[in-house]
């Protein structure tokens, strides 16, 4: 009888271990884990010149807290703009309706998220509101040519710096 | 050689329904499960744990080193998290895994085989798919996700180790970023592949001990053909696997 129950509490002990290995990697890892969707929010509309690489579930924050997160991202076809819509959780609802949206990376290599600064209005969001002063993502290729064409049209002034090579 | 090739795939197949069909009534004998959870769980543990913690901290290092050629080592804890869930943890589980249960496995199968002990219980008109093959597959099917799971947390604890507090990334970016980056759908595809990978590799342990050639040099043969079909399978499945979750 002995060897079997230490067998039992064996296996237990096992199955216990990897259960909570597994509840952790399923609710701790994913900051988006289980918990999300089920805070209630309100929706709020934002037309940007250009999303970049936004993607649906990316966060809103605004002064560095997340608020929310985007929704959905559709195209208006008639102004030819990008329509992002927002999920802002409901605890969050003072935020004035002059607020400005617009598209930020997080650090260097980050994923892209809305940053709001807030406005002045005395008024504020509702469900279904319209956010008017945005800002679009910053394409890094259009940033770094204009970069190397300020450092080339630079650069031809004093040629002689830049030839000199090194020496192994 | 083709015809061969789809013999052994049909018989498989075959196999499986037939042992699918007693899991049921296997079940009704929760003893003999849990022993062989005890056998290809609880005691491929030390194992698991200590190859995922090497494995983490491999990853720790590997993944410092390259990330610091671009200044973004920050980003080693969604490095490590997303190698470990998605590839290593079941991959390399699955490997071990096969090593260590499966050839126990087959070879107990196969020396009872080989010693008439199911002939013997075919004789008394008891099924030993239903009486020694069913618990062994469904042990080895319900260690498996565990295994990977148990797998995955001591390697990010290893590379968390190496990371933090031996190359001095920032803890709190370590974390924050693995968080902010692993979606519940990178655990997902963990665990699924996990699942199959248990499947796979306890359905070819047994079948091959189940079918071995009742000699000395046939159960070697058999064990030997467990650890090479297994680990080949489950590298195809893998990428399979991987190629259905990146289609999403």
């Amino acid at each position: 009888m002995k060897p079997q129950r230490s067998l039992e509490i064996g296996t237990g002990l096992f199955v216990l271990l990897g259960f909570a290995a597994l509840f952790y990697l399923t609710t701790q890892l994913p900051g988006s884990g289980l918990a999300m969707g089920e805070a209630p929010g309100y929706r709020v509309q934002a037309r940007f010149d250009n999303v970049g690489d936004l993607k649906p579930g990316s966060p809103v924050s605004m002064a560095g807290v997340r608020i929310g997160r985007v929704e959905s991202i559709g195209f208006d076809s008639g102004a030819y703009r990008a329509v992002v819509t927002l999920r802002i959780d409901s605890e969050y609802d003072q935020i004035p309706d002059d607020s400005d949206a617009s598209i930020q990376t997080q650090g260097l290599l980050g994923g892209k998220y809305v940053g709001i600064g807030a406005g002045g209005s005395e008024t504020f969001l509702k469900d279904g509101g319209q956010i008017e002063f945005t800002q679009s993502a910053i394409v890094l290729e259009s940033l770094v040519n204009k970069f190397f064409a300020n450092f080339a049209s630079r650069g031809s002034e004093e040629a002689p710096a830049g030839t000199t090579e090194k020496t192994p | 050689m083709i015809a061969e090739t789809l013999q052994r795939i049909g018989t498989v197949a075959v196999f499986l329904v037939r042992l699918l069909v007693q899991c049921g009534p296997a079940l009704r004998k929760p003893r003999a499960v849990v022993h062989q959870i005890y056998n290809a769980g609880a005691r491929s543990l030390i194992i698991i744990m200590l190859s995922g913690l090497f494995v983490g901290m491999v990853l720790g290092l590997q993944g410092f080193d390259l990330l610091q050629r671009f200044g973004s080592e920050d980003a080693l804890g969604v490095a490590a998290a997303l190698g470990l869930l998605k590839e290593l943890g079941p991959v390399v589980t699955a490997l071990l895994f096969a090593g260590r249960a499966g050839t126990a496995l087959t070879s107990e199968i196969g020396l009872m085989r080989a010693t008439d002990q199911l002939t013997a219980m075919e004789m008394m008109a008891v099924d030993p798919l239903r009486h020694v093959v069913a618990p062994r597959f469904i042990g080895g099917v319900v260690a498996m996700p565990l295994l990977v799971a148990i797998f995955n947390v001591i390697g990010l604890f290893g590379a968390q180790l190496i990371g933090v507090q031996l190359m001095g990334v920032d803890p709190g970016a370590f974390w924050s970023q693995m968080q902010a980056a692993v979606e519940l759908d990178d655990v997902n595809e963990g665990i699924v592949k996990s699942v199959c990978f248990g499947l796979a590799c306890s359905l070819i342990a047994v079948h091959e001990g189940y079918t071995a050639k009742p000699t000395a040099e046939g159960v070697g043969l058999a064990t030997t053909r467990t650890v090479v079909i297994s680990s080949v399978l489950t590298l195809l499945l893998d990428y399979i696997l991987t190629a259905a979750f990146l289609g999403r």
